[in-house]
């Protein structure tokens, strides 16, 4: 006899299948980088309780499929050194995921090893993932390098694109113009190349890095500071889908944080309590209230370095 | 001479030399890498001992210090005509033995090649040399093929080993700033063997040309000139003419590195350009550092350093490059 309360079932990260009495487990890998030695678990779990598969989530995490409601308790215990390796904020030891609202931070690999990556993704996915998890919020959020958007930040609530602020010396350029012609092919055209020397626009440069990764001869240098742009309100889905719109560019990492916890006030204040199953994504929220109201709470309390642009409306 | 010495002694023996020279190393510049949190290597100026990077290889040669990048030659107006001043101070360069053979080969085509550059002159006459030795063979070092291991063409040699500093001084001007220091024997050691071996045929000509085994580069090189930058023997320029905006009747002429393997290199008046392809900038490359050079003056010009390797984002090695013109003359032969 199953007695089983599937709010706490999903809470829990589980999820309800197309069979009676099985579920399929959920493992969230923040930034989507980890040590191999946890396949081993993954695989016990499968083989012992699953049906020997695993399922390779979009957001970067595990699902392993085909296990017995009733062992639930089983899952959970196994799946321990995972949580702690993985350095996931829980609630009880054993007990699993304590939520499964606000999902997995997911990562492009960043500048790990990636040429084009402008800051360690990883890290700032799981920085992101100890600040806000685990919530019950239906909040998605993605981190990726620079703004060829490999993790496809632009379809989360949130994106964080990496940028660089790129340095020029004019003494070491030789006028190859290698940057000029790769920004107008590949990027945005915030080059121009004057009297023999190259002039940047910053109003079209979008820190992604590429005329540092062209310059032979090192005129080119990345900004000591680290830059992002938080794109937001992207979502997929049945109602109405759309890609995510610029809100800041050139923010610090700090500032990031801090308006995405905000945003959890913002989201208390606003949800439709009538939502089905509690969940309604941000940008349904935002479109409801307008975005001067969203940007208000969001912005509270943040403090915004000199560079930093924010959008003054957006349409999505 | 040698002698021995703590690193605090050294620096301020350095900040007494500060005072005629201005002293060039290469030095490790964090974040300055092409990638994020990566740092690179190249010429700048020191203040200490502890600033010069001993245990790797510079990205860039020496030779931006007495062939700057971008150099403005004179300025004008409408009827007039100045130089800039020439900095007073002397320069102490930190350089390997490589680099030493490297400027010997600088100084030919600017000093002995018919006319003498006053520019390059003016600043080369300043130039002392503080030889760095290589405790083993770098990555795609090919010296003692080309022969630029050794040298005795240095005024100082300096080691830093265990907190002491040991100089060896081939060069009286610098007598008296070392005659209360400890006595030493100090002589450099230098490189005997590098894994990176290339021979150069000797019946190497320009039938050459006619090869195949250029066409490869064509679709491998980006054209992007890293090759020539990093080179401490690269030595062609191109001139830019300045007209300042707010008053296009004054102005500067100036010159700045320019690249064989880099678009516009070959441009002529009327719109032609000799060697549109890659491959045949890669040879002309290779050929000018293994062959015509060589038979103008009577040595190689590559020294075998290697940055050209180092350098290159489409992993093509211009050494092994060298090391197809074996068969490639068997090709053509």
């Amino acid at each position: 006899m199953l007695d089983i309360n599937t709010k706490q079932l999903k809470k829990n990260a589980f999820r309800i299948t197309k069979e009676r009495g099985k579920t399929a487990v959920r493992i969230r890998v923040p930034g989507g980088n980890m040590h191999v030695k946890f396949f081993s678990v993954i695989q016990e779990i499968a083989e012992k309780y699953g049906n020997g598969t695993v399922h390779i989530t979009t957001r970067q995490g595990f699902e392993i499929p085909g296990i017995d409601m009733k062992n639930m308790p089983d899952i959970n215990k196994m799946l321990q050194p995972i949580i702690d390796g993985l350095e996931i904020n829980q609630e009880a030891p054993g007990c699993g995921y304590p939520a499964s609202g606000t999902r997995n931070i997911s990562a492009c690999v960043g500048n790990a090893y990636c040429p084009y990556g402008n800051y360690n993704t990883g890290e700032l996915a799981k920085k992101i993932e100890k600040a806000v998890f685990p919530h019950d919020r239906h909040v998605k959020i993605a981190v990726t390098g620079c703004p060829n958007d490999c993790i496809k930040a632009r379809m989360q609530d949130f994106g964080i694109i990496g940028m660089t602020e790129p340095q020029y010396d004019p003494y070491r350029c030789v006028g190859c113009q290698a940057c000029v012609k790769n920004c107008k092919k590949r990027a945005t055209g915030a080059l121009k190349f004057e009297n023999f020397k190259v002039v940047r626009d910053h109003s079209k440069c979008i820190g992604c890095g590429e005329c540092v990764i062209k310059c032979p001869t090192g005129a080119w240098t990345r900004s000591e500071e680290k830059y992002y742009k938080l794109v937001i309100m992207g979502r997929t889905g049945k109602k109405n889908p759309r890609i995510a719109q610029d809100f800041i560019k050139w923010a610090d990492e700090e500032s990031v944080i801090k308006i995405i916890l905000n945003t959890y006030e913002y989201i208390e204040e606003y949800i439709d309590k009538e939502a089905y199953q509690g969940k309604e994504h941000i940008g349904y929220i935002v479109d409801r209230t307008g975005y001067q109201e969203f940007k208000k709470w969001a912005l509270k309390d943040v403090n915004l370095g000199p560079k930093a642009e924010v959008a003054q409306t957006i349409n999505w | 001479m040698g002698f021995r010495m703590d690193v605090e002694r050294f620096d301020e023996l350095l900040t007494e030399l500060q005072k005629n020279y201005r002293i060039y190393a290469p030095v490790l510049l964090k974040g300055k890498g092409r990638y994020s949190e990566t740092d690179t290597i190249r010429y700048a100026e020191i203040n200490s001992i502890k600033d010069v990077v001993f245990d790797k290889k510079s990205v860039f040669s020496p030779k931006e210090v007495i062939l700057p990048i971008t150099q403005t030659l004179f300025y004008f107006t409408e009827d007039n005509v100045i130089e800039p001043k020439v900095d007073e101070k002397n320069i102490l360069i930190f350089l390997r033995s490589c680099d030493i053979h490297a400027v010997k080969r600088l100084d030919e085509i600017y000093l002995r090649n018919r006319f003498a550059d006053s520019y390059y002159a003016a600043l080369r006459t300043k130039v002392k040399f503080v030889l760095m030795e290589c405790e083993k063979s770098f990555e795609n070092c090919f010296c003692v093929s080309m022969g630029s291991n050794r040298t005795d063409e240095y005024d100082l040699f300096v080691r830093l080993e265990d907190g002491k500093v040991y100089v060896e001084s081939k060069n009286e001007t610098f007598d008296g700033l070392f005659k209360d220091e400890e006595n030493a024997e100090v002589s450099p050691k230098f490189v005997l063997e590098n894994e990176t071996v290339v021979k150069i045929p000797e019946n190497l000509d320009q039938r050459v040309f006619k090869s195949k085994m250029w066409d490869e580069y064509d679709e491998r090189c980006i054209a992007c000139g890293r090759c020539n930058f990093v080179c401490g023997t690269c030595a062609c320029f191109t001139m830019q003419d300045i007209f300042y905006k707010d008053n296009p009747n004054a102005g500067e002429r100036r010159r700045v590195w320019a690249s064989c393997m880099v678009d516009g290199f070959t441009d002529m008046a009327g719109g032609h350009s000799f060697r549109k392809k890659y491959g045949e900038r890669m040879r002309f490359k290779v050929m000018h550092k293994v062959y015509d050079f060589n038979k103008r003056f009577g040595y190689h010009m590559c020294v075998g350093c290697g940055r050209c390797d180092d350098i290159c984002p489409e992993y093509i090695s211009f050494a092994n490059a060298v090391n197809k013109l074996n068969d490639a003359m068997k090709e053509v032969e």
